[in-house]
């Protein structure tokens, strides 16, 4: 940041003279060229609003570790009394909840290989062989990226209830072994086509496929990228609520975690007990936070590509 | 290249082409396998079912334009439309610009951006149905957070998820709460503007506002036009929070489009008319898109593309 710093000493002297005479002279854009006014407006601002966005989840916790009647009083404390931290123990055992976040892994897991592979597979074929009618696809593939999904929301349940795949995890895991999302291709196809062309050369000398070469060459080079995918992939699919409401809300045994926190609000008769909702609720949170934080690095990779040369 | 150069020497070119083109559709098959048999082919599915009357169990009944007609006949199909575009309307501009602005400010403070840069974009990964939860305890009449927040400033309380006018302004100010994944995308782009450029505007006399206008936000635009043409995408898809929160009400001032489509095939079984509204919502989607690119797309102010 230059910038500021030479505006500083530069204004330093007058600034006090501006600040003095403010409510006659100063104008709205001299104002924001004053140097301490703006300092202090950009850090009033963004302390205020981290306050305001940060306080649902001060919110959610301080009511996840509040009683059944606590939860009630009002006006509302922060800090609960008495902390009863038994409300996560009620709201992983009141229902199998380890049953369901097992569901999740599994579906997690399957989706992590599907789209790893596939996305990797067809980005390699859309960044570095040169055939007819590439662009096209390519077209395509961009236009896929902006297609609403829901569209096909409806058409699809029918196939797969056709086919007898409702009431299974097949509808949510399959399609990703096709291609692994459009957002997903684009997203390795513009890493792959940032790794030197030479680096394969020494292996076409050599006779190696291009299978070869994307699977031993390539893929390894792609691991920055590759990590944003399944870190993608991983909050896509614990989050994803409609896929399994369409095809697991019917059998109990099968929810995932977001399925059955849907479900866990009407579980008691009439009665909501945020207390426990709260509690789970900050059960499903906590996981994509925590991978937040441990790979920050990616998201805000992953978040630059998508943005700018989307 | 080189590689390129030392193939074409090599004897028997056509076959060499034809062998790339075959890996290159080998390489892409995934992909074009998975376009047929989940876009194109239920894309297909449902435009053949907008002619017919399906429940599912009895055989298909062919009913023509029937579907048409009950449609233009529906009051909660322009109920659902007026629903969604409102909700369009005021959370896309709003989030556009309340994001645009926080990015600004955030990109001037280099040492204090991590944190909050992570506890702006934190809201926008809760998942869906965490936060639907959490809202609905907050949107809550007697104990909920907001409305304490406003009665300790002496407003009186709102009954946000009851009266059918406070509903909506509810919901788009939950969905305001995540506006921080489009604020980093905005700072990517910010980062990546040129500091010279800034240098030369200063040395012609601009000040902080002169280079917003000047320099920013034309360098900004096609970000800019990006998160637009993402957010009336996304907006128009809006349906756990009508679902967990509303179920669509209070009379039916909450019913999104989804949400309406959702409940057609999947609660009515009404699998051709909901098909139609799915193809409907297709082309105000895509016809948007389109008039976007054409009114708003002549603004965007691209650089010499090297890429």
């Amino acid at each position: 940041m230059d910038l500021p710093r030479t505006r500083r000493t530069e204004s330093g002297a007058t600034s006090n003279r501006t600040l003095m005479s403010a409510s006659t002279r100063t104008t709205a854009t001299q104002l924001l060229d004053n140097e301490r006014f703006w300092r202090i407006f950009v850090w009033t601002v963004l302390l205020a609003g981290a306050c305001v966005m940060f306080l649902p989840f001060l919110w959610l916790l301080s009511s996840s570790l509040k009683t059944e009647l606590s939860i009630f009083r009002y006006p509302p404390e922060w800090i609960p009394d008495p902390i009863q931290f038994s409300n996560y123990v009620d709201a992983w055992t009141t229902r199998p909840f380890a049953l369901y976040v097992r569901n999740t892994i599994v579906i997690l897991l399957l989706n992590e290989v599907a789209v790893l592979v596939s996305a990797s597979f067809c980005a390699y074929g859309f960044a570095r062989i040169d055939f007819p009618g590439r662009n096209v696809w390519f077209g395509i593939l961009l236009a896929t990226v902006m297609l609403p999904g829901i569209v096909t929301m409806i058409p699809q349940f029918v196939i797969f209830s056709r086919i007898g795949w409702v009431n299974t995890i097949l509808p949510l895991t399959v399609p990703f072994f096709f291609g692994g999302g459009a957002f997903n291709i684009f997203l390795l196809r513009q890493f792959f086509r940032t790794l030197p062309a030479e680096l394969a050369d020494a292996a076409y000398i050599d006779g190696a496929s291009e299978i070869t070469i994307y699977w031993r060459i390539m893929l390894p080079l792609a691991k920055p990228a590759l990590a944003t995918i399944a870190i993608f992939t991983f909050i896509g699919t614990w989050n994803d609520f409609m896929g399994p409401l369409l095809y697991l809300a019917k059998d109990p045994n099968k929810f995932t975690v977001a399925l059955s926190l849907a479900m866990f609000r009407t579980a008691f008769a009439g009665r909501t007990r945020w207390d426990l909702l709260m509690a789970a609720s900050t059960m499903m949170i906590v996981p994509v936070i925590f991978v937040f934080f441990v790979a920050q690095r990616y998201f805000i990779q992953g978040i630059a590509i998508s943005g700018l040369k989307g | 290249m080189a590689v390129e150069a030392q193939r074409s020497k090599l004897p028997w070119p056509r076959t060499r082409r034809a062998r790339r083109a075959l890996t290159g559709y080998m390489f892409i098959s995934p992909f074009i396998l998975g376009f047929l048999l989940f876009f194109v082919g239920p894309a297909l599915v449902a435009a053949w079912l907008t002619m017919f009357d399906w429940n599912m169990i009895r055989p298909p009944y062919f009913i023509g334009l029937g579907n048409f007609k009950k449609m233009f006949a529906d009051d909660l199909f322009y109920q659902s439309l007026k629903v969604t575009a409102y909700f369009s309307l005021v959370s896309v501009p709003v989030g556009l610009v309340l994001s645009f602005f926080l990015a600004l400010l955030m990109n001037f403070k280099t040492r204090s951006i991590a944190v909050f840069r992570t506890i702006y974009y934190l809201p926008s990964i809760v998942p869906a149905v965490a936060n639907a939860v959490l809202w609905s305890f907050i949107l809550n009449t007697e104990f909920g957070l907001l409305n304490a927040l406003l009665d300790s400033i002496g407003l009186p309380k709102i009954a946000w998820l009851q009266e059918p006018e406070w509903a909506m302004p509810a919901i788009i100010l939950m969905s305001l709460w995540a506006l921080g994944a489009t604020m980093v995308i905005y700072l990517a782009g910010l980062q990546g503007i040129p500091r010279s450029l800034y240098e030369a505007a200063e040395i012609d006399g601009a000040g902080r506002w002169a280079s917003l206008v000047n320099v920013t936000i034309p360098l900004m635009s096609p970000v800019i036009f990006f998160n637009l043409i993402i957010g009336i995408i996304g907006s128009f898809q809006i349906f756990t929070a009508g679902f967990l929160i509303t179920g669509g009400g209070p009379q039916h001032a909450t019913l999104f489009y989804v949400l309406y489509i959702y409940r057609n095939g999947l609660q009515y079984f009404d699998m051709g008319y909901a098909s139609l509204l799915a193809w409907v919502l297709f082309f105000l989607i895509f016809a948007l898109t389109l008039l976007v690119f054409k009114y708003v797309g002549r603004y965007v102010y691209y650089e010499d593309v090297g890429t």
